[in-house]
């Protein structure tokens, strides 16, 4: 399986800047490709294409060369930089869970969420304890290709590592294929098989 | 809320403290809550339980002062203020709360459906929205309330009927907001459907606006339930509605009787503010951003 | 006391905490940072380390006397050896110490750019040429100054931030969180910035959650944990790796660098209102005794820095 992006253009609103620039790339399952590059050439932006948050203003976005599905859950799957905006401050975070049917022991205990913090609000958790529950959110059993934005540059080390143990994991067992949008080469480099320079692809 | 002291120690270091001056801000919508439920449970059931009897004309006890006998005193027709007052107010407490409890719903189904709905929908409920606020609340009741031929009905109607713009207005852009939230964009990628999404993400956060807008647009029917009352557009007098009673008394002010309007209106300002203190200090507490204060 | 050596910024037992509320009507105290010391000398940068919901930014707002109204923060702080109250507190923001502040959300909406980083007062209009020094080290255009903030992107944003900060006559600078978002390379430029700042003498405090770049402008990190400082180390013992750090936090930090080991470390912070009755660390700690579980280390000094544990050596 293969998700790919073929001479995507994009711009926000009709008079915007161009973003992205007939850019082409794709990801294999049981691949994980890092994009890196500075900030300005639409790292988030081609993140959210591929995710099909955004539709291209020109090219299409293919999964296993049919374009995304519309409605439904998607195989494709989207983590923030910042959990605290991807979580309903007024829900509690068992519902969270509970949202994209990921709510079981076993994952709970890989990615050290504890029992009690199911029962809380958001605001009651650090950002490092809810980007756990984002990234459990985004591994249901569906997930064929995970797209993590920058997921952990507002986490500590520790947490860090641990949340990335556990998606390399995941993905290697489950042969899922992992986009990683960072600006830290080192975690780059620790985590991807293939990494790819926005700016040399994307000329605008 | 709190005072803010320092306080030197003797080594010279200073110790701020913040010293505990006033009740903390939950126990006191508590205690409003249950102060507001009394005055509304007492004026109610005075409504139903005060016979006629009690606010008979008697001329041998007319315009007397307040006393034991008569707390509130007594008008140039010897009834007692304080049973007239009562009745009136659980009228006016009755108008009151249908009417902002019609309004309150019709602006959250109007302010989710603008903001929902296709733009021909949401530029049609902004226009309502300002032509309803550009007219005097005042008069456009008064006209409603005539066209519908006065009385109680027409009051209801009337005050409805102006009432849920802000709170449709504020329901509309909270929802514009909320449908641009990262989290709806994730739920709709979990299949999640529009309608999963309004009833399980966007609606849960409109229960608080909608019960502190409720709550604060109560006093405000209230007092312009007496206001048209009083201007004689509103209720007949039969009702003896605060309105009714206070424009009644303005005949009788010159000639000393200031309890006729003092006690009556007295009353209706004591409900209207505690109402008002409520609503604050319950938005303080849902808002999250102030509600540890 | 009179102190022999005065420290630009002295912070001792500083401890905030939060009126919250409980179930019910009752509050309670929350207490958020625990007895944490940590001084600032002249010429320094000093970067204070943490994961988020550490307390770091607490930190901040404390010395700057901003705390919400519903805090309270108790020790003892001096700014130049003189006690900060409240007024002095108040006299020294924003012209002897300067922000850096963690949100966008601090630029004020209506006002340009320029004017915001020029600030007010009578030299307002002789700091335009430092403006423009400062915009082009960050690379921000001269005429970007007429922008307002919603017209920025997130890193522009911080950037701002940045000059705001160091343009003025302050003498410490507190940074909470300055780089995220910004390019690597104006990252740099502005930790140069605040390195040049030290070499003129200046203090520069740096809240950051990011260890690789506390060590690499860094003069001494804090380490910080649950509210409180674990070990003070200079930043060439992180630069020396396990060996030469003391607390076994400090050590986990390191050896879960992606550039590392990537080992992460299981357990996670406790919470301001379960904190553990002995030493903060001793749930997730590998060397806990009996005797952490029940007594609170003192700071203690140990080969050159400072470190809370009883087993480190």
């Amino acid at each position: 399986m293969r998700l790919e992006a073929k001479n995507v253009s994009f711009r926000y609103g009709a008079g915007g800047r161009k973003i992205l620039n007939d850019l082409s790339i794709y990801v294999d399952e049981g691949e994980r490709v890092g994009i890196v590059g500075p900030s300005g050439y639409g790292k988030s932006t081609l993140a959210k294409l591929l995710a099909g948050y955004l539709p291209p203003e020109s090219g299409e976005i293919l999964l296993d060369g049919k374009p995304l599905p519309d409605k439904g859950v998607c195989p494709v799957q989207l983590i923030y930089q910042h959990p605290e905006k991807a979580i309903n401050p007024r829900w509690r975070m068992r519902q969270v869970l509970e949202e994209s049917e990921s709510l079981n022991d076993e994952m709970l205990e890989k990615l050290g969420i504890e029992k009690q913090w199911l029962t809380r609000f958001p605001r009651e958790l650090s950002g490092g304890e809810l980007q756990r529950f984002c990234v459990a959110r985004s591994l249901f059993q569906g997930t064929r290709f995970l797209i993590a934005d920058e997921m952990s540059t507002m986490l500590d080390v520790i947490t860090q590592a641990q949340l990335w143990n556990v998606v390399l994991e995941e993905a290697e067992s489950r042969n899922m294929g992992l986009i990683v949008v960072t600006h830290n080469a080192h975690l780059a480099e620790r985590v991807c098989t293939r990494v790819i320079d926005l700016s040399t692809i994307n000329s605008i | 809320m709190n005072e803010l002291t320092i306080r030197r120690n003797k080594a010279g270091q200073n110790i701020k403290e913040t010293r505990r001056k006033k009740m903390n801000r939950r126990t006191k919508t508590v205690i409003l809550t249950v102060l507001i439920a009394a005055v509304i449970v007492s004026a109610l059931l005075a409504g139903l339980l005060i016979s006629d009897e009690a606010v008979a004309i008697d001329f041998a006890n007319a315009k007397q002062k307040p006393s034991f006998e008569h707390p509130f005193g007594t008008d140039w027709m010897g009834r007692d203020l304080f049973a007239r007052t009562m009745k009136g107010l659980s009228i006016s407490i009755t108008v009151g709360v249908v009417a902002s409890a019609i309004s309150a719903v019709a602006a959250v189904l109007i302010g989710i459906a603008a903001a929902t709905g296709s733009k021909a929908l949401d530029s049609f409920v902004n226009w309502l929205i300002d032509l309803v606020m550009g007219v005097p609340h005042l008069v456009l009741i008064i006209l409603i309330s005539f066209s519908c031929g006065r009385g109680l009905k027409g009051l209801l109607i009337g005050i409805a009927v102006t009432h849920w713009t802000s709170l449709a207005r504020l329901i509309r852009a909270e929802v514009l907001q909320l449908r641009s939230e990262q989290y709806i964009a994730v739920s709709r990628k979990l299949g999640k459907s529009n309608r999963w999404i309004l009833v399980k993400h966007i609606l849960p956060h409109m229960i608080p606006q909608f019960v502190v807008g409720l709550i604060l647009m109560f006093p405000h029917a209230i007092l312009h339930e007496a206001s048209v009352s009083f201007l004689g557009y509103g209720l007949p007098p039969e009702q003896p509605a605060i309105g009714i009673i206070l424009s009644e008394s303005m005949k009788y002010l010159s000639s000393g009787m200031w309890w006729l309007a003092f006690f009556p209106g007295l009353t209706l300002v004591l409900i209207v503010i505690l109402l008002d203190h409520l609503g604050d200090n319950l938005k303080m507490l849902i808002d999250p951003y102030s509600a540890q204060e | 006391m009179v102190c022999e050596h005065k420290h630009l910024l002295d912070v001792q037992n500083l401890s905030v905490s939060f009126r919250m509320y409980d179930s019910g009507l009752e509050q309670k105290e929350l207490k958020v940072i625990s007895d944490l010391s940590v001084s600032i000398d002249r010429g320094e940068i000093l970067a204070i380390a943490g994961s988020s919901g550490s307390g770091k930014s607490l930190l901040a707002h404390a010395i700057l006397g901003i705390l919400p109204e519903n805090a309270t923060a108790r020790g003892n702080m001096r700014y130049k050896g003189e006690i900060m109250t409240p007024e002095y507190q108040e006299k020294l923001r924003g012209r002897q110490i300067a922000l850096v502040p963690q949100s966008v959300s601090y630029l004020d909406p209506l006002m340009s750019i320029e004017r915001q980083v020029l600030g007010a007062g009578k030299n307002a209009k002789e700091r335009k040429p430092a403006l423009k020094n400062i915009f082009g080290r960050l690379q921000l255009n001269e005429s970007d100054g007429r922008l307002y903030p919603y017209q920025l992107s997130g890193g522009m944003a911080r950037r701002v931030l940045v000059s705001t900060a160091v343009i003025g006559d302050a003498e410490l600078i507190i940074a909470d969180e300055p780089t995220p978002g910004m390019q690597k390379q104006q990252a740099l430029e502005a930790l140069k910035i605040f390195r040049e700042l030290a070499d003129e003498g200046k203090g520069v405090l740096l809240i950051t959650h990011d260890v690789d770049l506390a060590l690499e402008f860094a003069d001494k990190i804090a380490v910080f944990y649950a509210g409180t400082t674990l070990e003070l180390a200079s930043s060439k013992d992180f630069r020396g790796g396990e060996a030469s750090l003391r607390h076994p936090y400090s050590k986990a930090l390191w050896r879960a660098m992606p550039q590392n080991g990537f080992e992460p470390l299981d357990g996670f912070q406790p919470y301001a209102e379960n904190l553990p009755s002995g030493c903060l660390f001793a749930p997730r700690c590998e060397m806990c005794s009996e005797r952490c579980k029940t007594e609170i280390p003192e700071m203690r000094e140990l080969r050159d820095g400072f470190v809370r544990c009883f087993h480190a050596t």
